[in-house]
């Protein structure tokens, strides 16, 4: 458990040959801290999470992603690390509207027997356990329909999932960017609380460095990135 | 991994599109289940109008033309073969049982057979089973009838009712023989072949009512009358055709070269089986064209199916990158998709089956009254589980398309979700 949760090298990735999206020389994410990452849109910040997350192969260098070596797992093995090891939280969106709120938090125990073994026997009180630590106790509220929810209990559901069977590092894009400032620092709070609990190493992305001070560390996408990609390629 | 319920999930979800296509499914299985169903029952009807007959003899022609007329009671009898033949066959030793058949008379429009009583004895049709009367019993004297079923249902005959008989076999009003009205005896009970359409009276009653007919039409003042005395003999001398039973089955082919080699007289003598199966060839173009007619609409169903996934893709694409951030492989997503076309076919052919079989339940009664054609509706057979398959197995291949598309959306979306 002494390797770090990212440790990037002279990573590099175009999606078309000469017009790189990603030139990072190093990216170092210690075990359990948890990092703010400004990433305005047009930083590559989606290819990097891309690459993080093991959906894109690196094109170049070495990224190690929770002791694994990215460059020599295959595709498929990629796609396990991510379901053993990685949590999600998205801008928005976050839920399937057919399932109802515990079945959305224990959709990663679906794909992932470590993340089922690791939630226990008990896979829904687990689930119940997280939404209720991420203030969605109520019984009445998770009968709810998950389109009927707020925004905000959505991306709290949507925490709450990607928190499930503890996984060693959760990647949060923009969680917080379609909530309003005072839920915003609420559900920040939330998210590293849990994550402190868990053990859980936290990597934040967002373009507000307002929330920034909140973290361990902050970093800019723009500075590590030497490439320059356009708006549109990001 | 268990993909099935949120395949099931997510269909619910966009459940009035799926019932629909379910419902497409359904109706085209149903199609194809009751298509082969009545043809299953057609054949069965068909092939069982006549059993237990070992040779149909008649003039020289060929078994299906001389099939048709004789068992099927349509079109005419080439020629007529004489009763000195007739006898000869008869008394042969290895012959059990004969039953000729004389036609060329109608009763509004239901051919008249001239035979005698060992047709009622000896005729089997079905698995052997014997003619049996509903009211009634054979004919004893000269101007007795015995009606099958459906001429009895159709023009409302009962016991006792007295019926004339035209020259001719059409429909149009032809020379009666109204001089010698018929009464009826006895009434066949349904059978499902043409014997129901048949109005039987003795070979002599045919002798009779044309006597002085020679010429086509009536010749003034003579011939027998009802309650006159009967001419001596009334021995016909020909008949059209006749149905030949025997001693043992393993004469049959030695039996039917002699008759075709008879030089007395131009004969033909053919095995109802291998004449039904030549007729069969002939009848049953049309109904593998149904089939093939269903099994086209069960493609068009399938088609429809393919669509509907094919237009939900772009607006699942969301729902495809939050399973790939969970933890789903592209493969997931393939198999996602597979999964759903399955349950869609396996739902439509459920539904298809509910559909035919009720449908045939409720038409069972009519098709036996009105067509002579019974329906057994029992459980799915063989054949229908083995369409059924089909029709899920063709469902998994329609959906390998959307499958592939959304496993290549997947890999190209990757997390990020594009609207």
């Amino acid at each position: 458990m002494t390797e770090p949760a990212v440790d990037i090298t002279d990573l590099r990735f175009a999606w078309m040959a000469g017009r790189p999206v990603l030139d990072v020389a190093r990216l170092l994410i210690p075990r359990g801290e948890r990092v703010f990452l400004r990433g305005p849109s047009g930083s590559g910040k989606s290819t990097l999470l891309g690459v993080v997350g093991g959906v894109l192969p690196p094109q170049s260098g070495t990224v190690r992603v929770l002791g694994e070596d990215l460059g020599r797992l295959s595709a498929s093995r990629r796609d396990a690390l991510r379901a053993d090891g990685i949590g999600f939280v998205f801008q928005m969106f976050n839920l399937l509207p057919y399932l109802s709120v515990v079945d959305n938090v224990i959709l990663p125990a679906r794909f992932s027997a470590r993340r089922r073994e690791r939630a226990g026997a008990d896979l829904e009180g687990a689930a119940r356990r997280l939404l209720a630590a991420l203030g969605l106790g109520q019984p009445t509220l998770l009968a709810r329909p998950v389109a009927e929810l707020s925004i905000g209990q959505q991306q709290r559901v949507a925490a709450a999932r990607a928190l499930l069977g503890t996984p060693q590092l959760l990647i949060a894009d923009e969680p917080t960017s379609a909530l309003d400032a005072d839920a915003r620092e609420a559900f920040l709070a939330l998210l590293m609380q849990e994550c402190a609990v868990a053990g859980t190493t936290l990597l934040f992305v967002s373009h507000d460095t307002s929330l920034g001070r909140l973290f361990d560390r902050q970093l800019s996408l723009p500075e590590i990135n030497r490439a320059r990609p356009d708006a549109e390629a990001a | 991994m268990r993909l099935l319920p949120l395949a099931a999930r997510s269909l619910w979800n966009r459940r009035v599109a799926a019932a629909l296509t379910v419902f497409a499914i359904a109706v085209s299985v149903a199609l194809l289940v009751g298509v082969q169903k009545l043809r299953t029952e057609a054949r069965e009807s068909f092939a069982s109008t006549i059993s237990g007959t070992d040779l149909i003899v008649g003039a020289r022609s060929g078994p299906v033309n001389l099939l048709l007329y004789s068992v099927f009671r349509i079109g005419d009898p080439t020629a007529n073969i004489s009763w000195q033949s007739y006898q000869l066959v008869a008394r042969h030793p290895d012959v059990a049982w004969t039953i000729p058949i004389s036609l060329g008379d109608s009763h509004r429009g239901f051919r008249v057979v001239g035979t005698n009583g060992s047709y009622f004895e000896h005729y089997r049709f079905g698995d052997r089973r014997p003619l049996a009367f509903a009211a009634g019993g054979p004919f004893t004297d000269l101007h007795d009838a015995v009606v099958g079923a459906e001429v009895a249902r159709a023009l409302g005959y009962a016991i006792g009712d007295r019926i004339t008989i035209a020259h001719g076999i059409g429909e149009g009003s032809f020379a009666e023989h109204d001089d010698q009205p018929f009464t009826i005896v006895g009434i066949l009970e349904r059978t499902g072949t043409p014997v129901d359409r048949s109005v039987h009276v003795s070979l002599e009653a045919i002798t009779a009512i044309h006597e002085g007919w020679e010429s086509g039409m009536r010749a003034p003042a003579i011939g027998a009358r009802p309650g006159e005395t009967a001419p001596a003999d009334l021995t016909p001398t020909a008949i059209t055709a006749f149905l030949v039973g025997l001693e043992s089955r393993a004469a049959v082919f030695q039996m039917q070269r002699a008759l075709n080699e008879y030089r007395g007289e131009a004969l033909s003598a053919v095995m109802p089986g291998v004449a039904l199966q030549q007729l069969w060839q002939v009848v049953g173009l049309a109904d593998t064209a149904l089939l093939l007619v269903a099994a086209c609409v069960v493609l068009a169903g399938l088609i429809g199916m393919v669509t509907a996934l094919l237009t939900s893709l772009n607006e699942r694409r969301r729902e495809m990158a939050i399973l790939r951030s969970v933890g789903a492989r592209p493969l997931h997503v393939f198999l996602l998709l597979e999964v759903e076309s399955a349950l869609l076919a396996a739902a439509g052919v459920v539904a298809g089956f509910v559909i035919a079989f009720g449908a045939m339940a409720l038409a069972a009664p009519l098709l036996e009254q009105r067509f002579g054609l019974f329906v057994e509706v029992g459980a799915p057979t063989g054949y229908d589980l083995a369409i059924a398959a089909a029709v899920v197995g063709a469902g998994l291949l329609a959906g390998l398309l959307p499958a592939w598309r959304a496993y290549r959306n997947s890999l190209a979306d990757g997390l990020s979700i594009r609207l």
